[in-house]
């Protein structure tokens, strides 16, 4: 019947909205953070600047980096649309291995700061800093973990309409924080690039 | 500062109460515990409590459930209430009262918080899942299982805060707790952490819920309800439902950061280092002056559904009541600095959000004349409810009229932070949110119950808040005018203002004899439910679509999903009815969520994740969060979380509950 086939249809976009709603709050969230970043810019209290801390070089790599893997995480779907659980699996993996290293770069970054006496204790631009960059890292970790999960999923299960649909909220998600990395390159990173 | 070494954190013994009052509150918060674990056990009713409601996914059994924690807390800050009227009615001079000071502040910075996060969220949330599905034609919100966390969550909240009783203390730095005196250095103990974490966490669960009930809104309406046929609770919850999706992220981020200052050294809001406490105050008005439009959008709702029915009458301009709706939500961002016009932003900064503040007004103006003139020349049965409205339309007006006065920048700053601007907000929560609430619980009671609410004892009630709201806050009108200010936990008697505080304690003890009343209205009417069973399901002569189901709701909300092509769709199929046309009803097979105790799970270990942050208990917040983790992916490897019945089976239920409904 047909007004059984809209109900289903209606359960299975429901969560797809309901993860776009989920991404406009998130977005809030990271607004809100761009902007005591943006506050606290010039609070150095006598510590360095971002003009002395960053290096772009670092920075230019991490970013590649995070924008190949949500390419590759595009080729997953691409894959997972097709019913190619293999090949989906192989592209998650790389988009995975991708996220890792983003990670690790972002961690030695912080690392370095910390170890040259500039942590989140520093200044009021420091603690504004490590709190933008290090949520935008936490949801990375957070994405990965889902990732992880999903691919145990796929791997047991194929690629049912469920999880097919979760994939797609990972995605979703994945470029999402593709989005607001290219915002903290720009502002945090670009903008500290401008000699003061 | 962080102690890892130690096992248990900052815990130790000294965190129990000491003193006669903080005992008497622990005593009071364990009594009461095991009083209500010992009544359990005796009527053997555990088994009962954990299936019909602890692991229950049915948005009705949420929205009971919430409003119980609502009234709890009710009692409870209003407790709190009566204990600072008392103190300011005796405390002159060398006579300090009956609380220190540092407890009197932790006191009134429980009632704000509690009042609006325990009581005016949860009798709204409580509402919203009653009424929406049903409202809307459907028979679930759109996420169940989400819904039901969204719930605990706000639940670990509730005993977080009420832990602090026992536990360690509360806050002592305001509903809002403004830095720097909510930061280490002037906080040291775990009061504000207390505050931060059951705050974080039900608000967390909240952001969900807006999430949800948006969703569900745009989704789930029924065939031929196209959005300008929604009743009009159902667009004051789209309004109230966005706001929270753009307001709630900036009080995660809000109190995550003075959090991150408390426990990690960092200079978000400190007064050196870099830090601006300023902006604390901008972050936490820019989610606190939303919330207040959160709280009362769906208040206004109720009042148009209530208005509509006991009039008789159409909703009065009803395309004018949605924009005006979505004025506010929009407007309701543009407005928060007239919380702080004394922060020293300049004449130009200040002009423009006292602007933005009178504008705010019309819209607020135009829904109260709509539900004025929805009444002319209507049919006016002057039952419970309507009082609750008719109360809130005077004391509104008042308190509007106050509010639009402190819109302006040089009178606010005679009156920034006295009485006066106290007297105002009470006048706009209590008797736009509460009062409306307390309209929405009485109106949709028989729905939920099978039986109405006692209407003598309701009326009584609604007369000791009235009278008791104006002797309690009509004084602190005066005293803010006089120069009181707020949260006074002594004053010297050459003011002349002990008479004014003793009449505002007269008020505050008469409304506690209306919250009273309350409960014993709820009590006798249990008793007398034979006498006043609603046998039809449709006890008010209602307009929408949830009086169309016997009373009480069946847990499969509608047997048959209903087709509506107007607005007040209800009343359209009783004309129809009397007129001669039937409706049709062929019964299809339905699915719905089966129980699940997953979401009390995920609030257990939020409230062990909160526990141990405010303690500093790694282990315990890192195994707990591991712990959700774990949930939530053996969650999603259920497949069987749904449970499907047959056509024929909910046409035996259905025929059921009708019979049962006209021979009871």
């Amino acid at each position: 019947m047909s007004a059984t086939a809209t109900v289903v249809d209606d359960n299975s976009d429901k969560p797809i909205l309901g993860f776009w709603i989920y991404l406009m709050t998130d977005c809030v969230l990271f607004a809100s953070l761009f902007a005591t970043y943006a506050v606290l810019y010039n609070n150095t209290a006598g510590g360095p600047s971002g003009f002395q801390l960053f290096n772009l070089k670092n920075v230019l790599a991490e970013t590649l980096i995070l924008l190949t893997s949500s390419f590759t995480c595009g080729l997953a779907m691409l894959a997972a649309h097709k019913g190619d659980r293999d090949r989906t699996l192989a592209w998650f993996g790389v988009s995975f291995l991708l996220g890792i290293a983003f990670l690790a770069l972002e961690l030695t970054e912080f690392r370095h700061f910390v170890q040259t006496g500039n942590s989140w204790r520093r200044s009021g631009f420091l603690s504004a800093f490590f709190t933008l960059v290090g949520t935008h890292g936490l949801h990375i970790t957070v994405g990965l973990t889902w990732m992880v999960t999903l691919m145990v999923q796929v791997f047991r299960r194929g690629l049912t309409r469920a999880t097919i649909r979760r994939l797609t909220m990972l995605s979703m998600f994945w470029h999402f924080l593709d989005i607001i990395w290219i915002f903290i390159f720009t502002i945090v990173y670009l903008r500290g690039a401008i000699a003061p | 500062m962080i102690e890892f070494a130690n096992l248990l954190g900052k815990l130790n013994w000294n965190a129990l109460p000491h003193d006669p009052i903080t005992a008497g509150g622990a005593a009071t918060v364990v009594g009461g515990v095991l009083v209500v674990m010992a009544a359990l056990t005796y009527f053997k009713r555990w088994k009962w409590l954990w299936k019909e409601w602890l692991t229950s996914l049915d948005p009705k059994r949420i929205g009971v459930m919430y409003i119980v924690v609502a009234i709890v807390m009710l009692v409870r800050a209003g407790t709190d209430a009566l204990m600072m009227r008392a103190q300011q009615a005796v405390s002159v001079g060398n006579n300090h009262g009956f609380l220190s000071s540092n407890h009197f502040q932790q006191i009134f910075s429980a009632h704000g918080t509690i009042m609006i996060f325990f009581v005016a969220m949860g009798l709204m949330f409580g509402l919203i899942n009653l009424v929406l599905p049903l409202m809307l034609g459907a028979r679930d919100v759109a996420f169940p299982f989400l819904n039901s966390i969204s719930f605990w969550l706000f639940g670990a909240g509730v005993v977080l805060v009420n832990l602090s009783l026992v536990i360690g203390s509360f806050s002592a730095a305001g509903w809002l707790a403004y830095p720097p005196l909510s930061e280490l250095r002037y906080s040291p103990g775990v009061g504000v952490d207390y505050w931060i974490w059951s705050l974080q966490i039900a608000g967390i669960g909240s952001l969900l819920s807006g999430i949800n009930f948006l969703t569900t809104i745009i989704k789930m309406r029924c065939k031929g309800m196209s959005l300008m046929k929604m009743p009009m609770f159902v667009w004051t919850v789209m309004g109230a439902m966005t706001l929270v999706i753009f307001a709630f992220p900036i009080l995660t981020v809000t109190l995550t950061l003075l959090y991150l200052d408390r426990t990690f050294g960092m200079h978000f809001f400190t007064a050196g280092a870099g830090g601006n406490m300023m902006m604390y105050v901008n972050l936490i008005w820019a989610w606190g002056h939303p919330e207040v439009y959160i709280l009362i959008l769906p208040a206004f709702g109720v009042f148009s559904e209530v208005v509509a029915t006991f009039s008789r009458k159409r909703l009065f301009g009803y395309t004018s009541m949605v924009w005006a709706t979505w004025a506010i939500v929009v407007l309701s961002f543009s407005v928060w600095l007239h919380h702080f016009f004394t922060m020293g932003a300049g004449a130009d900064v200040n002009g423009f959000f006292g602007i933005m503040t009178m504008v705010i007004a019309v819209p607020t103006g135009v829904k109260m004349f709509n539900w004025l003139f929805t009444m002319y020349r209507g049919r006016i049965l002057l039952a419970t409810p309507m009082r609750w409205f008719l109360g809130f339309v005077v004391l509104f007006t008042i308190g509007g009229v106050a509010g639009v006065l402190l819109g302006v920048p040089p009178i606010d700053f005679q009156l920034h932070n006295t009485l006066f601007l106290v007297a105002h907000f009470h006048t706009m929560i209590v008797s736009g949110v509460l009062f409306g609430y307390f309209a929405g619980v009485t109106y949709w009671f028989p729905k939920f119950s099978g039986f109405r609410l006692n209407e003598r004892l309701g009326g009584y009630a609604f007369w000791c808040w009235l009278v008791g709201f104006i002797l309690a806050f009509v004084p602190l009108y005066i005293l803010g005018l006089m120069g009181a200010t707020r949260r006074l936990d002594n004053y010297s008697p050459s003011l002349g203002w002990q008479p004014l505080f003793i009449v505002a304690g007269v008020g505050a003890a008469i409304i506690a004899v209306g919250l009273t009343l309350q409960i014993l209205q709820l009590l006798v009417s249990i008793r007398q439910r034979q006498q006043t069973r609603d046998t039809t399901g449709d006890p008010w002569n209602g307009r929408t679509l949830e009086w169309s189901t016997p009373s009480p709701v069946p847990f499969y909300n509608f047997a048959v999903t209903p087709e509506v092509d107007s607005r007040d769709p209800f009343w359209a199929i009783k004309q129809a009815r009397s007129a001669g046309i039937e409706d049709k009803s062929t019964y299809e097979a339905i699915t719905l969520p089966k129980n699940s105790p997953i979401g009390l799970f995920v609030g257990t270990l939020a409230f062990l994740i909160g526990f141990g942050a405010i303690w500093h208990i790694v282990w315990l917040a890192g195994i707990s969060l591991f712990g959700i983790l774990v949930l939530v992916i053996v969650r999603s490897n259920d497949d069987h979380t749904e449970r499907h019945i047959s056509a024929k089976k909910l046409e035996e239920l259905d025929k059921q509950a009708r019979t049962q409904e006209r021979y009871a």
